[in-house]
């Protein structure tokens, strides 16, 4: 209770105490500066593997594809996330942070470990992917960052646990938690789950790796990696999932159709997310084949159940709030006139699109356990995430950071006019680099490998045509998706340091206020959603059975 | 809003639009489907991996493939021997830093049980331009019983990284008439 030191935030009358902003600040600008290395290792991958370009000797292309990875994928991602448990938990509730010196803790043994590893990394003895399959072997310190990592993010959950007991106990709130803080809630629990998975196979990896533990099993590596490494991913999802409600809310004041079916979906990610450890194990030996079918499936689909009814219920939710404005013409008067000129929401929009589109059909194909066999390890894989990912992740982080500057950081955006095109040029370069890379993938280009064209091979093996323009296309687009993102480092770090600061104005392009529900509460219409979500189900069923049919002519095996 | 605690306290008794329990049924459903789906493969479908593997060590694994490679070798490609085994056999393709060790020759249309194991890092066996794709581990001796349908000359491309020669790894296999 000694925290007295907070302001009103002039938008929602909400008290923002300095403990929390602060870590929000410090984590938020940890993660970009991280976004903007990462992003330029990811540039450089991209036009190595272009085979017209061929950027870098190979020795310096696996080091940066092992530093693109884990800074995008891992340090990027994980600190903003930190920054969204603190928003969702002290600023949403109105509360203090419980612990903020924990908050401080954890935010420095994250950055130390972040730090450890990518000297690790660029001192060239470690460049073992982002999976460091054993027995390959990095050295102790590549291990040990990501062990003090893990635990700062460790330390992070528990800090937004905490600040959740403190608002009740305080009663800074009253009712249930909002849906948003209930999705974060989500993701810090699987959070804890992955971080577990995490130590328990990265701590004896490094015992490992300093000769204290002379063997250790392919498989299980493999089995327990993941069970860190995809569920990290779904930390991701139910992340971005709220934030979409956030951005909905903030910039629509739209308010979900259902609180009881939205939590129910997010219910349903901690239940099952966590089984997709074997969306990696499909074609592995010394697996059983139900093993496969039940895990890879998250026990029939539930999760998948779970993202699908997202998939209705945040454009519903728009809909609806536009209609309730006025805008009731047609289908899709609603979304023709949605503020597309407004990153946040653009950012967000496109963010759900091409995740569900995109990420969300291929990754239920990828995950089949026969189909896995004609694209596991091709490029369709980074194919594939790069839509779920960068597509759904990292989009939806941009588009939220243009409400925190405002918010948080109290500063108005500069160059405002070329933020609005900011998440759109980052936008189409990333589905380029998903699609081409996906399209490579079905012409059997490997993940992974500096050179397709066997120059130094003593065996050949030519790839089609189509597989090399695909290559440069991916190239191309990759380029597109750097400019978005350096334009979005410019932005966010410009107007940070250089911005107007806002006061006590009303801030731009947030509406704060609840929309009602078009309709009523029990049948809210939301008729252009249906069809929306028609042609999603139609583009699902149809790729699904053609990938089937690619199946069904290869060579028979069993 | 969904920034802002349910404004019903009791928001858990309020029942569901009916667009959206429609689609959730409908979601549940396609789910089991796809589910089932697999499992059907297994039975009717012709591409399915076997679960046949075993424990081995890369000396007993290697051993096997030497003398499969003494008994059947037809000729030499690239220092390489090229081996054409009989229809039916036990046929074993080493994944080494960094090749496919030997060149197999199958024969269309005939049915081999394909054995692969790593002697050491991790390997990916992705046949091309088929694009059949199996992870390849150490001490794990995989079975896969596959009948070729085209005649030609295939490779095999390593497609999980194994170090700084990962792509030089290029095996080879025929399937003639």
């Amino acid at each position: 209770m000694s925290d007295f030191n907070h302001r009103v935030c002039p938008a929602t009358g909400l008290r923002i105490h300095k403990s929390a902003e602060n870590l929000i600040k410090a984590n938020a600008v940890v993660a970009i500066v991280f976004l903007a290395v990462g992003g330029l290792f990811g540039l450089m991958v991209a036009l190595t593997r272009w085979p017209g370009v061929h950027l870098l000797p190979a020795d310096w292309f696996y080091l940066v594809l092992t530093g693109h990875g884990l800074d995008v994928l891992l340090v990027w991602i994980i600190f903003f996330e930190m920054a969204v448990l603190y928003f969702a938990s002290a600023i949403l509730l109105n509360s203090r942070l419980a612990g903020p010196r924990w908050g401080w803790a954890a935010f420095a043994l994250m950055l130390v470990g972040a730090i450890m590893t990518n000297v690790a990394v660029l001192q060239g003895n470690s460049s073992v992917m982002f999976t460091s399959y054993v027995p390959m072997q990095a050295a102790p310190h590549f291990y040990l960052g990501l062990v003090l990592f893990a635990v700062g993010a460790l330390i992070g959950c528990f800090v937004f646990f905490g600040t959740l007991v403190v608002a009740k106990q305080e009663k800074t709130y009253k009712g249930s938690i909002p849906l948003v803080t209930f999705g974060a809630m989500t993701a810090a629990i699987i959070a804890v789950f992955t971080i577990a998975s995490g130590a328990i196979i990265l701590v004896p990896t490094f015992l490992w790796s300093v000769g204290i533990i002379g063997n250790i099993d392919t498989l299980m590596y493999k089995t327990i990696w993941w069970a860190m490494g995809h569920s990290s991913q779904q930390i991701n999802v139910a992340a971005h999932v709220s934030l979409w409600y956030l951005i909905a809310a903030v910039v629509l004041g739209s308010k979900p159709l259902s609180e009881k079916v939205s939590r129910m979906a997010f219910l349903m990610y901690i239940l099952f997310l966590q089984l997709a450890s074997a969306h990696h194990l499909l074609v592995e030996p010394g697996i059983s084949s139900s093993w496969k079918i039940f895990n890879t499936s998250y026990a029939m689909y539930l999760a998948v159940l779970g993202s699908m009814i997202h998939g209705m219920s945040i454009p519903g939710a728009i809909e609806s709030a536009q209609r309730a404005r006025g805008f009731t013409n047609g289908l899709f008067e609603w979304l023709r006139k949605a503020p597309w000129g407004n990153p946040a929401f653009s950012g967000m929009f496109m963010s759900l699109v091409m995740f569900g589109f995109l990420g969300g059909i291929t990754g239920v194909v990828l995950g089949t356990e026969q189909i896995n066999l004609i694209m596991h390890n091709t490029l369709y894989v980074p194919g594939h995430f790069h839509a779920t990912v960068v597509a759904g992740t990292t989009l939806t982080f941009m588009a939220a950071t243009y409400l925190i500057v405002p918010l948080i950081f109290q500063r108005e955006l500069i160059m405002k006019g070329l933020a609005r095109w900011q998440p759109y040029l980052f936008g189409l370069g990333v589905m380029g680099i998903s699609v081409f890379m996906m399209g490579a993938g079905t012409l059997g280009v490997p993940r992974r490998v500096w050179d397709i064209t066997g120059a130094d091979a003593l065996i050949k093996y030519d790839y089609s045509g189509a597989a090399y323009l695909m290559m440069g296309l991916n190239g191309i687009s990759a380029i597109m998706a750097a400019l978005g993102g350096l334009l979005f480092v410019i932005i966010i770090v410009g107007s940070v340091l250089f911005g107007k600061r806002t006061g006590d104005k009303p801030l731009e392009g947030m509406t704060m206020t609840t929309a009602a529900n078009y309709g009523s509460d029990e049948h809210p219409k939301i008729p252009g959603t249906v069809v929306l979500v028609a042609i999603f189900f139609t583009a699902f069923i149809l790729y699904y059975f053609v990938n089937w049919k690619y199946l069904a002519e290869v060579w028979p095996l069993r | 809003m969904a920034i802002t605690p349910p404004p019903e306290r009791v928001w858990w008794n309020i029942p569901i639009a009916r667009t959206e329990i429609t689609w959730i049924v409908i979601a549940f459903a396609w789910g089991l489907l796809m589910f089932s789906a697999m499992i059907y493969w297994h039975i009717e479908g012709e591409q399915n991996l076997s679960n046949e593997s075993y424990r081995t060590t890369p000396a007993a694994f290697s051993e096997k493939a030497n003398a499969m490679v003494e008994q059947y070798q037809v000729r030499e490609e690239a220092g390489m021997p090229v081996v054409h085994p009989p229809p039916g056999s036990d046929v074993y393709m080493i994944a080494r830093l960094w090749q496919w060790w030997p060149i197999l020759e199958f024969e269309k249309d005939q049915t081999y049980r394909l054995h692969l194991s790593s002697m050491d890092w991790q390997h990916g066996f992705s046949l091309q331009p088929v694009n059949i794709n199996l992870q390849v581990h150490p001490n794990y001796d995989m079975v896969v019983t596959l009948t070729p349908n085209e005649s030609g000359e295939f490779g095999v491309v390593c497609n999980e990284f194994c170090g700084i020669g990962h792509h030089n790894m290029i095996g080879k296999i025929y399937v003639t008439e």
